[in-house]
């Protein structure tokens, strides 16, 4: 019997655990998947909590209603991997043997990584709302706020779906205009980017955005500190940004079980072949989602353009063939931007996000760094994809290299 | 290709403002570099960051991100800032005649 590991039971092992439980004989493939909860969440569907627009029961479902009946399913924290003997230790100390590792542990948001972030006023002046506690300690603020400095500050690069902040911010004041307070409400990007975004088609129209809704934005900071007693950021070259609320995302940092194995980068990201998703250092693991250290971005689309290229890599490298398939980076991510309506951006590895239109079979084309209610209407409709297509391991309409069809080149 | 004027050279640059090839690169070509980004004189602080990020290049093929180059080149982040404000990351990188580090994406 051979044995195929899947570390996490997110997003990415998800997808994985169901294409590969499809292909591989049940008589000479066991699979098992190890995660250390029975819940899974719907991570994009976090950013819309605050406002009151979801609740728990719009991204919360157990973990095995996504699994197949043949998956061998632990419940367990993982200790360590042991890469030299192909073998995964759990918190018990208990053994998994593998003759094939798949890691997608993720990342995780590490308030404890910036000095002051994390301490008594950890949700109830500071918030995140990268999880589903913190998302939801903000709405019950929110609801009772009468307005103030609302500063939103991300910690380091990079972080899971890069455009979220700004997607916070829109929101935000999209809501705080339908409560009638905007007028009472500073909005403020502090950022340790040099614009809106990180690729520069996208920073002239959403630096634009931001604009045009009065959000201010400090760049180029790096913070140092939170300076709680007088409600303050400090960055690294002394700029003070004070706050009444602050909203951080702070560093996101691999899953600790990737350090303790010592197969992790200094943020416990795993260095994965960017093209092949195989682990630089071991051939016989294969890396997933957000817990690589490729330079695309960590957000679900690129997991599942991911899945598309390790399936066909797995397959060739158990059946002792050259892999053939190889990864772009492709990124396909919606943006809210409030009052109802989105933009859409679609780019790679090499081509930043253009504007123009954006094929989609059935119900497309959607705009391109444009803002459309078609485009919000597609943010809304993906929750019932992703739950009901998506990390069951179907097929999406959309190719998982990305097109240059109908964008408009620089 | 848009290109940059250093030194009564016209240099290629990329998107981001930073050298293409890093044959242009020499350190009179980086202490120009560094008085249009307003870093000033280089000391040999600067020297030791700048070194360090090219090393860490030739070997990863990216410009390390700021927590990198604090391992990289053992000056620590309070440090860096003071002597590449702005993003040490981002202005050692221009300076190094390096691609700005796609850490940030």
């Amino acid at each position: 019997m051979r044995k195929l590991v899947i570390l996490g039971g997110g997003t990415a092992g998800t997808m994985m655990l169901n294409k590969l439980s499809r292909v591989l004989n049940e008589d000479q493939w066991q699979i098992t998947v190890i995660d250390d909860s029975e819940t899974h969440f719907y991570q994009p569907g976090f950013l819309f909590i605050p406002f009151g627009m979801y609740g728990q029961k719009d991204v919360v479902k157990p973990r095995r209603e996504f699994f197949p009946m043949r998956a061998n399913v632990v419940i367990s924290g993982i200790d360590r991997i042991d890469a030299d003997h192909k073998r995964v230790i759990l918190d018990d100390k208990s053994v998994v043997d593998y003759d094939y590792l798949i890691i997608a542990t993720g990342a995780k948001i590490r308030p404890d990584q910036t000095e002051g972030l994390l301490d008594d006023e950890w949700g109830k002046s500071k918030f995140d709302f990268y999880t589903l506690e913190g998302a939801q300690r903000l709405h019950q603020f929110f609801e009772s706020w009468h307005g103030g400095r609302l500063v939103l500050n991300m910690t380091e690069m990079p972080i899971k779906c890069p455009v979220a902040p700004l997607e916070f911010l829109f929101l935000a004041d999209s809501y705080f205009t339908a409560r009638g307070i905007r007028d009472k409400v500073e909005l403020r990007l502090a950022t340790p980017l040099s614009g809106a975004f990180t690729k520069p088609k996208a920073t002239e129209i959403l630096g634009g955005l931001l604009e045009h809704k009065n959000i201010k934005v400090t760049p180029d900071f790096g913070i140092a500190r939170v300076d709680n007693e007088r409600k303050m950021i400090v960055s690294y070259d002394d700029v003070e940004v004070p706050y009444d609320v602050l909203v951080s995302i702070p560093t996101n940092m691999g899953d600790e079980c990737i350090a303790r194995s010592g197969l992790g980068d200094e943020l416990n990201y795993v260095p994965t072949d960017k093209e092949t998703l195989v682990s630089e250092a071991h051939d016989d693991i294969f890396v997933i989602g957000d817990a690589g250290n490729l330079p695309s971005s960590k957000a679900g689309s690129v997991a599942h353009f991911q899945s598309e290229i390790l399936f066909k890599n797995f397959l060739d490298r158990i059946e002792g063939r050259p892999m053939h398939s190889s990864f772009d980076g492709h990124a396909n991510c919606f943006i809210e931007s409030g009052f109802g309506k989105a933009l859409l951006i679609d780019f790679n590895y090499d081509v930043e996000p253009l504007p123009g239109k954006f094929p989609f079979p059935g119900i497309g084309p959607f705009s391109l760094l444009h803002e459309t209610r078609m485009n919000h209407y597609g943010k809304l409709a993906f929750r019932w994809m992703y739950w009901n297509v998506l990390i069951r391991g179907a097929e999406l309409p959309i190719d998982s290299k990305m097109s240059m069809a109908g964008k408009v080149a620089a | 290709m848009e290109t940059l004027e250093i030194l009564g050279k016209h240099l290629a640059v990329d998107k981001d403002g930073n050298l293409v090839n890093r044959a242009d690169w020499n350190e009179e070509i980086a202490r120009a570099i560094a008085a249009q980004e307003g870093i000033g004189e280089l000391t040999d602080r600067h020297w030791a960051v700048i070194r360090a990020m090219q090393k860490a290049f030739d070997r990863d093929g990216d410009a390390p991100s700021i927590r990198r180059l604090t391992n990289e080149s053992g000056v620590d982040v309070k440090t860096l800032y003071q002597l590449f404000p702005k993003g040490p990351a981002k202005k050692a990188a221009k300076i190094a005649g390096l691609p700005k580090p796609k850490g940030c994406i």
